[in-house]
């Protein structure tokens, strides 16, 4: 049983919680994610490590309301447990010094691109973040991107806050200003990877991406996490989750993001009545 | 081998009855009821009490069968339990999902004219009778002996050594990555073939005697090896991770919606219960035509699964005849029965795509078996021209596993062999690292059950001699690359 150490509505749609967990906080590094199981009869979701405190033994995670597990989750409070968590999973990003980089946030993504921007930045790095939403009410952590980055871009597309555009125009006007940014990281819906990659292969800059498929054990052994990279067939939860964005197929991890999209309704009706 | 005198006359095995076939296909219930205690004692009655029994040999972890049956045939229900548990932790399990036709039976004197003592199903017999009196004895408990072990994955090999190694008096940590103990037992095996709360029973047990047991711990992510020794303060270490990564047949379109690995399958219906969906969160497809593709326990148990999720039709495709299909017999002959049908001496080329990122037909190739190769089996070689599509809604290859690098991969000082599974001595389940122990699938490729209790009985008794003399001597598995 795992503690709901704190918990945050950072906007309409998106929660954080602080999950004391103090030996996955330990080991926890940016770009990881873990599963959790919020009951005895819960399924297993996979989950971005948005934080982590080692003192405090905690980590911390930021959740976007979207079907039966996720809204369920949002209704747990602080001092409530989660009956299973289970991380650190996936391979952690490589930070090192590349020199000038782009971090890209979409939606509930701001949370995973947080402690890359801040591990890139701690190593040295220049980094320019373009956070954005759909709408002011769904932006959350300016001031701490702010913080780990040299220069803060905000996007929504409905021009309610910030710059009225998606994250590509900033990005496209920051390559063709700049031929020195050597790597983009991005992470958001599939959608918006797709796009961000499209955006960057035309100026050959590597882009780094953090692919959300349906998962189950996260362990590599059951494979409903794959997608393909490169021609190749990749388990998300180990090969990745990060992976080179211009050799993702998004169309398929789009498409089997979609799989259950019937059960997930039924679930979720099930569940709001 | 002697006969004594007053039992000369052969009598046939009382059956276990069995849900009717077109009934059990369309429920999770457990396909045979078991024996009633008259059952079992008229069965064990047939049993001749050899004083040099053969059937014993044929077990891997050496169950005194002869007494635990003579047991039984006085009624000693409770004591023929206890005496199983002696060689073997997991009674109930072992008595339901060992091949005893290839083991203690295909041994038994009666087999040479009749059929054997149906030693399987007299064992989970004795095993449930205890579970259901509640009469489980807890054996003394040993004098502490301050040593701690960590275990790392808990099917049944890891188990077995903990439940030994506790009994030594040793401290036993059981690690274990899934939420669920349990290994193949809970998330492969589905539950008519061997229910869940049985495998939740024996964990309990093992529980009982003192062993703690550390769920959602994925070694190798959240503690190293190193760390378990270090930090932890382990004196010894046996790894027993199973076969966990999923073989596909690599060919186009599967990765389309509708296919799953077996592994992948097999997991959502039993350790995620999706077959109960919308009451368990997980969901799975309920395919209406199904292809399961492959011709092992694991391609017949996906197979049954489907026709319980509600499938129409469920084909298992397989590239040999069935005399080469390395499934139980009685697998086999059960989902005959259930109504799967078999394409036999058929290949999968590829898969369609119904335009929407689903599956909706699997082109296949009809085969020819030409000579045998390595494995001794016919070769199968396609047919040119042969192409035919079936239309199918799900698609799950079962084709085996290969050893998961999750673990081995952090462990550079470990020796792993050309197929990437773990070197360890065949006596001892000792690795090139000093301190650490395996056995089980990941020492040998998918095996069975059985076979990985008994690698981690030797490792326990191993364990032993090691914490005894700290010696460690590695020069006989080096021969075995
Ligand atoms: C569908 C299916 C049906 C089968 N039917 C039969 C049958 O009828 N009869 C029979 O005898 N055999 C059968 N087998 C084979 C049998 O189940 C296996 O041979 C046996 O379970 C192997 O035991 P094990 O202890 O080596 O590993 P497993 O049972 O595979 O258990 C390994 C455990 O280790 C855990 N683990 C893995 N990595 C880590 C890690 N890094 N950290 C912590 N834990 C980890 C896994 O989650 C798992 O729980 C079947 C197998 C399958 C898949
Ligand atoms: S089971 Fe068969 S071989 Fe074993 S003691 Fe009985 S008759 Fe003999
Ligand atoms: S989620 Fe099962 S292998 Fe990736």
């Amino acid at each position: 049983m795992f503690k709901i150490e704190k918990k945050e509505e950072l906007s309409d749609l998106v929660t954080l919680f602080e999950i004391e967990a103090k030996d996955i906080a330990k080991k926890a590094k940016a770009g990881n994610f873990f599963v959790l199981k919020i009951h005895e009869e819960g399924e297993r979701i996979p989950l971005t490590i948005a934080d982590f405190d080692t003192e405090r033994g905690t980590i911390t995670t930021v959740f976007q309301k979207v079907g039966k597990t996720t809204h369920h989750l949002g209704t747990f409070n602080k001092d409530d447990y989660i009956s299973d968590v289970i991380g650190p999973l996936g391979r952690h990003s490589h930070i090192e010094k590349f020199g000038k980089v782009v971090c890209v946030g979409g939606g509930v993504g701001i949370a995973p691109i947080y402690p890359i921007a801040r591990a890139l930045k701690e190593a040295g790095n220049t980094v320019i973040s373009i956070i954005g939403a759909r709408a002011k009410n769904l932006i959350f952590w300016e001031d701490k991107m702010r913080r780990v980055s040299d220069e803060l871009i905000i996007t929504t597309d409905d021009g309610s806050y910030g710059r009225k555009a998606v994250v590509t125009v900033p990005l496209d006007e920051l390559l063709r200003e700049n031929n020195d940014i050597q790597l983009i990281y991005a992470i958001g819906p599939a959608i918006m990877m797709k796009f961000v990659c499209k955006t960057t292969e035309k100026y050959n800059v590597k882009t780094i991406v953090s692919l959300n498929s349906i998962m189950v054990d996260a362990t590599g052994m059951c494979g409903a996490c794959r997608i393909e990279v490169g021609g190749k067939t990749q388990f998300a939860c180990v090969d990745g989750p990060e992976f080179d964005g211009h050799k993702v197929d998004f169309d398929l991890l789009m498409s089997r993001q979609r799989m259950y999209i019937d059960e997930e309704k039924i679930a979720l009706e099930r569940y709001t009545v | 081998m002697e006969e004594r005198k007053e039992d000369k006359k052969p009598k046939n095995r009382v059956k276990m009855r069995e849900q009717d076939p077109l009934v059990r296909a369309r429920n999770f219930m457990e396909v045979p009821y078991g024996y009633t205690p008259e059952e079992a004692i008229e069965e064990a009655s047939r049993c001749l009490s050899c004083l040099n029994p053969s059937c014993t040999k044929g077990c891997p972890v050496a169950v005194d069968i002869p007494s635990f049956i003579k047991l039984i045939k006085e009624g000693k229900f409770i004591e023929a339990a206890w005496k199983i548990k002696e060689e073997n932790a997991l009674p109930a399990v072992c008595g339901r999902v060992c091949p005893q036709e290839i083991q203690c039976e295909s041994l038994c004197i009666l087999g040479k004219k009749g059929e054997p003592v149906a030693i399987g199903n007299l064992e989970r017999f004795a095993a449930d009778y205890e579970t259901e009196k509640g009469e489980i004895q807890l054996p003394e408990k040993p004098k502490p002996t301050g040593r701690k072990i960590a275990i790392i994955g808990s099917g049944p090999g890891g188990l077995t050594c903990a439940s030994d190694l506790i009994k030594s008096g040793h401290q036993v940590t059981l690690f274990e990555a899934l939420h669920k103990p349990g290994g193949v037992l809970m998330y492969g095996i589905p539950e008519f073939r061997l229910p869940k709360a049985i495998v939740g029973k024996e964990v309990d047990y093992i529980k009982k005697l003192g062993v703690e047991v550390v769920v959602n711990a994925v070694i190798g992510k959240l503690y190293s090896v190193d760390e378990l020794f270090n930090e932890y303060g382990s004196d010894a270490c046996f790894i027993a991770t199973g076969a966990g990564l999923p073989m596909f047949l690599g060919i186009s379109g599967e990765n389309l919606n509708g296919i799953y690995s077996a592994n992948e399958f097999l997991t959502r219906a039993n350790l995620m219960k999706a077959y109960l969906f919308p009451e368990y969160d997980t969901p799975i497809k309920r395919g209406k035509k199904v292809a399961v593709f492959g011709g092992g326990n694991v391609a017949m148990d996906a197979a049954r699964v489907a026709l319980r999720l509600g499938a129409e039709k469920v084909y298992l495709i397989y590239r040999r005849s069935e005399d080469e299909m390395p499934a139980r017999k009685a697998e086999n002959h059960h989902a005959h029965e259930e109504g799967i049908e078999f394409m036999l001496l058929t290949n999968p080329t590829r898969f369609i795509d119904d335009g929407k990122g689903n599956v909706c037909a699997v082109e296949c190739i009809k085969m020819e078996l030409g000579e045998p190769d390595q494995s001794g089996r016919k070769k199968p070689i396609p047919i040119q021209g042969s192409e035919f599509q079936i239309e199918i809604d799900v698609g799950i290859p079962a084709l085996g596993t290969r050893s998961n690098p999750l673990l081995v991969s952090t462990l550079p000082d470990l020796k792993l062999n050309k197929r990437g599974y773990i070197m360890a001595e065949e006596e001892t389940g000792m690795t090139s690292k000093l301190g650490v122990f395996a056995g089980g699938d990941i020492v040998t490729g998918s095996a069975t059950v059985i076979l990985a209790m008994g690698a981690g009985r030797k490792a326990a008794k191993a364990i032993n001699e090691y914490l005894k003399w700290k010696y460690w001597d590695t020069s006989g598995f080096a021969k075995t690359e």
